[in-house]
């Protein structure tokens, strides 16, 4: 078990060395100028060249990115160009809101996906089967910030169910979770139903029959367990999809999580709150893996960990 | 109750399958009757509808399928018109059911304690102690050794045999009247199946249950059954016991089946082949696969083969036989040099080991292979001729026309029409298949074929003529197989001589009728006893063969070196490993 983690702890830091970089590189080749958006269009060349300066941007790049890392490797992620605050504490601000919005977008996500595919695998073929299949292509390829819009302006403009956005309770909540919950259930319920109706046709399943079983008994204890094995490291690896969802809905619904500061400091070029919610996002990546690995053994005992 | 009622009877029971257009009748007007305490054995080969007649018994026939009419008569009532939740509080309780294969055959999320409580609870209010009770007691009936720590263990830590244990444990807790065997012991080896059988006899005797055994192995039913339906395409060809069945049969069908199962002990005295030179000269192979490891464990290895040696000569047939795990197939994967491994193999001579590239392949036209399950072995996408065509292209670059009369000429031989050239996979049956993989593995003259469990996978009349092709080109072509199998009776048939397998090590080797009519070490013994025969009035005593023999364990530590084998002969060329 140790030594099972300390290898993916590792791994994981490999993997986050490497997201610095690239994200670092990509920013760095980027034709924006940071300097210049801070400035302001009407500043004079030499005011852009002594902010340059004072940020260290007219250093050759392997600095830039070395002199990060050192900072990164004593917790400091950094100063925003534009907020005058450091990185860490306005990602720190925003943590919560958008954990909560995580949290329960990937439970709509799954409740949604797990009892859709169900549904589907248990009245296979027939016209619901085919319509629910249908409409979970729709969540798959329907655009975020489209979907986003249309929910706002029926549930919350139109009906009156839900408040406009911004922060609060459940009610707020509600909506832009249930968006994130129904986009992403589309890959789930595809996934379940494929997955139970090849466990329908287990031999087992015929055995909890034959031992007198009832039919909801059967469908609870034998199949799903069984189904459900192959979706949790999906939910690992859908973290980082669901990342992406969360930068979109968060702007539309005015959420002020992680995703709304990505949106923002995109806007801006503000490159160390970029690089500082990357990095953020794939530590959720690495960890919603490693999470997924350590759980799975707890559902299937045939998956020994110690031999991975 | 009077011994003559029945406690289950099936009545003009008819069964179709599919809708519309494509309705089929599977199950045409089956009618038999099963009593208390008796087993009825249902015989048949793959498609004589026995499995969906099980089926419908319990009331699990697949939705596909469909009873037009008959009858299922179980305590006064008609299981067909019973409502849904009726019939599931008999299934498991009265009605009781064993499949075939018990690796697949239990959920392996739940532990096996967890398995069968589930099914106790349902049925009976009990407390968790009695659960727990009966549970071990159904156990311990099955003679399932350490009892507690199979309750709390998962089923892939079982070993087949077991788990076949757990499911007769778990479809007896209950004590049905009925208990339903869908080739219960097919899947397994042997011995274990000699314990499952002896097993199912003594818990008939104890409960008093009437076994319903459904079987293509005519070997099983003559251990086991009292009455004998013997069926066909859906058809019941023959009704009787066991005594008219075997001894008198009257259908030709049940006539033709019976000549064509191989009985051991039976075969004619193979032809005396006098002075060869040898073939293949196999010395000292071993394989090993190594385990994988963590950063502070020592590396192990599995020791699949150890120190193995024989000669094959030409024109010879020598039979390799064990049970599942013993190497047997390992051996033939390294003389082919499939795997990776240690010792000396010659052809003609050659050394084969370390060869690589165009050497290697060069040797590879000299040893083919022709596989266990014909369903498998060909590439559905391909048609015959590509199929069968392939090596030749690979090997000689043969040109197209050439190409398709030497497959022709190739088909031909193994009795198949010339047309099948152009066709497919799919569209032959599994007999026809192996046909094809042997004119496969015959295109390029070889000199020695390995057949791996190459007839297992068919019904027994199939079985027979693919033997009798197999000698057939044997002779013509002065081939030299080396037959590797689990089925003693087939090896009999076909074998001039017969090395067994246990452990990774050859315990015995001779001439066929010495290893097996004389068999000189314990575990060839074990095995031979183990045979069921399909005769009247030869049932046997499987009760000593309960106690499991020691299995050495393959996986060692890495850098292990096995002590040398030591063989002494006993007769002319029959040779017995010394313990």
């Amino acid at each position: 078990m140790l030594p099972f983690i300390c290898r993916r702890v590792a791994y994981a830091l490999l993997i986050l060395l490497g997201v610095t970089f690239i994200t670092y590189l990509l920013l760095f080749l980027l034709p924006a100028d940071p300097a210049r958006q801070i400035a302001g269009r009407s500043a004079t060349p030499e005011v852009v060249a002594a902010i340059r300066a004072q940020l260290g941007l007219n250093q050759p790049f392997y600095q830039q990115y070395l002199g990060y890392l050192g900072h990164l490797l004593q917790g400091d992620l950094g100063r925003s160009y534009i907020q005058r605050t450091s990185v860490s504490e306005l990602i720190g601000a925003r943590l919560r809101p958008s954990l909560e919005l995580m949290g329960a977008g990937i439970g709509c996500e799954l409740l949604i996906g797990i009892s859709l595919g169900m549904f589907a695998a248990l009245r296979r073929d027939s016209v619901a089967d085919k319509l629910l299949m249908a409409f979970s292509f729709v969540g798959v390829s329907a655009p975020q910030f489209i979907a986003a819009m249309l929910f706002l302006y029926f549930f919350a403009v139109q009906l009156g169910w839900f408040p406009l956005g911004g922060y609060g309770g459940i009610s707020h909540l509600a909506l832009p979770a249930l968006t994130l919950g129904l986009l992403g259930s589309g890959w789930y319920s595809r996934m379940v139903r494929s997955s139970m109706i090849e466990v329908l046709h287990q031999d087992f399943i015929r055995t909890a029959r034959a031992k007198g079983l009832s039919r909801a008994r059967v469908i609870f204890v034998h199949v799903l367990p069984n189904a459900i094995v192959p979706v949790i490291p999906m939910i690992g690896i859908d973290i980082g999809v669901f990342m992406g969802g969360l930068v979109v809905v968060e702007s539309v619904f005015g959420w002020p999580g992680i995703g709304q500061l990505a949106w923002q400091s995109i806007q801006q070029i503000d490159i160390p709150v970029i690089v500082g919610v990357t990095t953020l996002s794939a530590v959720a990546i690495v960890l919603g893996n490693l999470l997924a690995d350590l759980v799975i053994p707890l559902v299937d005992p045939r998956i020994d960990i110690k031999q991975h | 109750m009077p011994e003559y009622m029945p406690s289950l009877s099936v009545e003009r029971l008819c069964i179709d399958v599919g809708g519309g257009e494509s309705r089929r009748r599977v199950v045409d007007e089956l009618s038999f009757a099963l009593y208390p305490g008796r087993t009825l054995g249902i015989a048949g080969e793959s498609g004589s509808g026995k499995s969906l007649t099980s089926l419908a018994i319990m009331g699990l026939l697949p939705k596909a399928a469909s009873v037009p009419s008959g009858a299922i008569l179980f305590d006064h009532r008609d299981l067909l018109s019973l409502p849904e939740g009726e019939r599931q509080a008999l299934r498991g309780k009265r009605i009781g059911m064993i499949f075939q294969e018990p690796m697949t055959s239990l959920n392996p999320l739940l532990t096996v304690g967890q398995q069968l409580a589930e099914t106790l609870r349902r049925h009976e209010a009990l407390s968790r102690s009695e659960v727990r009770q009966r549970c071990r007691a159904v156990l311990d009936a099955v003679r399932m050794p350490q009892v507690d720590k199979r309750l709390a263990q998962y089923p892939h830590e079982l070993s087949g045999g077991m788990r076949q244990r757990v499911m007769i444990a778990m479809a007896m807790l209950c004590q049905p009247e009925v208990l339903i065997a869908d080739e219960p012991t097919t899947a397994l080896d042997v011995t274990i199946q000699a314990q499952i059988l002896e097993l199912m006899r003594e818990l008939q005797q104890q409960f008093n249950t009437s076994l319903l055994l459904i079987t293509h192995d005519m070997g099983v039913v003559a251990e086991m059954a009292d009455q004998v339906v013997v069926m066909n395409q859906g058809r019941m060809e023959e009704r009787g016991t066991l005594q008219q069945v075997f001894t008198a049969p009257q259908a030709t069908y049940t006539r033709k089946l019976l000549a064509a199962v191989p009985v051991l002990g039976s075969a004619p005295a193979p032809a005396v082949l006098g002075e060869q030179p040898v073939v293949l000269g196999v010395k000292d192979l071993s394989v090993r696969f190594a385990l994988r490891h963590g950063w502070f464990e020592r590396p192990r290895t599995v020791h699949a083969v150890e120190g193995v040696s024989f000669d094959l000569h030409l024109g010879e047939t020598l039979g390799l036989v064990g049970e599942s795990g013993c190497g047997k197939s390992s051996t033939g994967k390294a003389l082919m040099n499939m795997l990776a491994y240690q010792g000396s193999v010659k052809l003609l001579g050659q050394e084969l080991n370390g060869l690589q590239g165009t050497a290697l392949q060069r040797v590879r036209r000299d040893v083919q292979m022709v596989f266990q399950d014909p369903y498998a072995a060909l590439n559905p996408r391909k048609s015959v001729f590509d199929l069968v065509g392939e090596p030749l292209l690979i090997h000689d670059r043969m040109a197209e026309p050439e190409r398709r009369e030497r497959v022709a000429q190739l088909l031909q031989q193994v009795d198949l029409p010339r047309d099948a050239l152009e066709r497919y996979p799919h569209q032959f049956s599994g007999g026809q298949r192996q046909r094809i993989c042997i004119a496969r593995a015959l295109a390029l003259n070889p000199k020695v074929i390995i057949a791996d469990e190459s007839v297992s996978a068919l019904d027994v009349s199939v079985q027979a003529q693919v033997l009798e092709l197999l000698e057939r080109l044997r002779a013509e072509h002065r081939l030299s197989y080396l037959f590797i199998s689990h089925d003693m009776a087939v090896v009999e048939r076909i074998c001039h001589r017969v090395a067994v397998m246990y452990g990774g090590r050859i315990v015995e080797i001779g001439p066929r009728d010495k290893v097996l009519h004389n068999p000189q070490h314990p575990y060839t013994q074990r095995l031979l006893a183990a045979v069921p025969v399909p005769k009247v009035g030869h049932r046997r005593d499987f009760k000593k063969l309960l106690k499991e023999l020691e299995r050495p364990d393959p996986i060692k530590q890495a850098g292990f070196v096995a002590p040398p084998q030591q063989f002494a002969a006993v007769a002319a060329d029959h040779w017995v490993a010394l313990e």
